[in-house]
């Protein structure tokens, strides 16, 4: 594998990790959300992420050639070879955690795959222009609810400035650039993510500025994400993500 | 086999493929969907070429599965579907007939193009499928699949399904 195919192969697996990860935490709503409409809605934002995460894994394994499928990189691997941000492995909490979550993610995710999809790397470019139309009603939805529980009750109003609070210190990893992204944009194929910023900040300004809620001051960022140093929260959820793939490692249905 | 006859199969092929109706929307066919990008010969193999809807959408292999279950039982013995990204499928794709069938089905079509779908504080101008009006709002980003959100229309208070632009 030259270094370039190496740089590809581990940036897919990063993107699909943040997008399988958070798939799943939405997927842990499934059945308990607080309304009919709210359930089918978070279990639908998770199918889509967990669909993007299988192309992005399927095209990281056929170009590492190893015979890696998108089962092995999502069941087989533990916490440390994990290369998702730290912001999507996050509990669910309560409703305005998951929606405070959801809308850093998705803020950065729509422009940012609209970035990719000028992708030099053909593949790569293909999943991006998909994603990038689907992660446009992730935005808005989290948008919505983030208004209506911002700019609600005395008591939603708390809990959405406190789930902005215990969050933001995640945002700041969404942003990093290291060695091998670095490598991969000066050639093209992905894009500089300090680019894609402002307008993760225009929409988080203009969301909050709807939602009577302030934009938090600069603070110490968390990471650890894309080395694979976690919180201890990720091991717990891929206990129980992996399980019935391990217990049970050739299984067919 | 003649240039002519393999043509005619092929047509044959095609109008099959594109008769499949959709698991979730069962009055659109796969040609009102605007799923179906291509029908071609790879040897002695009829491939299908197929663009997803959506990336997640549980149909997809639903479909995947008609299309090659349908081509079998017309006697086509070598059938591959191929599932292609690009270019990605949008509500554009959705024929004129295939938007008529929507709304006598019930669900509001698509409204507009694709493109002007990512606007983040707009909502679609939709005419409700049951009495026409456009004094609608919209109840829920999602209705009972992905690809739909939840409008009631305010003249005759009938809830139904909007299929989102995207």
């Amino acid at each position: 594998m030259t270094n370039d195919t190496a740089a590809l192969v581990e940036y897919c697996v990063r993107l699909g990790d943040d997008a399988l990860i958070l798939g799943h935490r939405l997927s842990e709503w499934s059945g308990q959300a607080p309304t009919l409409e709210e359930d089918i809605a978070l279990s639908n934002l998770g199918l889509d992420l967990i669909g993007q995460a299988r192309l992005l894994y399927s095209l990281a394994g056929a170009r590492e050639g190893q015979g890696r499928d998108e089962d092995r990189f999502a069941y087989f691997r533990d916490a440390a070879a994990f290369k998702n941000c730290l912001l999507v492995e996050q509990p669910n909490g309560d409703f305005a955690a998951t929606i405070v979550r959801h809308l850093l993610f998705a803020a950065m995710m729509h422009p940012y795959y609209q970035a990719l999809s000028s992708s030099r790397d053909p593949a790569l470019a293909e999943i991006a222009v998909k994603a990038a139309k689907e992660m446009a009603y992730h935005v808005r939805h989290a948008a919505e609810w983030a208004i209506r529980l911002g700019d609600g009750t005395a008591e939603s109003h708390r809990r959405m400035a406190g789930a902005l609070d215990d969050l933001w210190g995640y945002s700041g990893e969404l942003f990093e650039m290291d060695a091998i992204e670095t490598s991969l944009a000066g050639k093209a194929i992905v894009p500089d993510r300090a680019a894609v910023r402002p307008r993760f900040e225009a929409t988080i300004a203009r969301v909050l500025a709807e939602a009577a809620l302030a934009v938090p001051k600069p603070r110490y960022m968390q990471t650890g994400g894309r080395h694979g140093r976690h919180t201890e929260h990720l091991g717990h959820l891929l206990a129980e993500m992996q399980v019935l793939a391990r217990a049970h490692p050739e299984a067919v249905w | 086999m003649s240039d002519a006859m393999a043509t005619t199969e092929l047509d044959r092929a095609r109008n099959i493929a594109g008769a499949v109706t959709d698991p979730e929307i069962p009055v659109l066919t796969l040609t009102d969907l605007g799923v179906i990008r291509a029908v071609r010969r790879d040897g002695c193999t009829i491939v299908v070429d197929i663009s997803p809807t959506y990336i997640g959408c549980p149909a997809v292999l639903a479909i995947e599965l008609a299309v090659e279950a349908a081509l079998r039982d017309a006697g086509f013995g070598n059938v591959r579907i191929s599932r292609v990204l690009s270019p990605a499928w949008s509500t554009d794709d959705i024929t004129t007939e295939g938007r008529e069938k929507l709304r006598q089905y019930g669900i509001a079509p698509p409204a507009g193009k694709s493109g002007k779908a990512a606007l983040l504080f707009e909502d679609d101008c939709v005419a409700c499928p049951h009495c026409g009006s456009t004094e609608t709002r919209k109840l829920a980003e999602f209705g009972s699949t992905a690809c739909k959100a939840l409008w009631k229309c305010e003249a005759c208070q009938e809830p139904f399904d909007y299929f989102k632009c995207i």
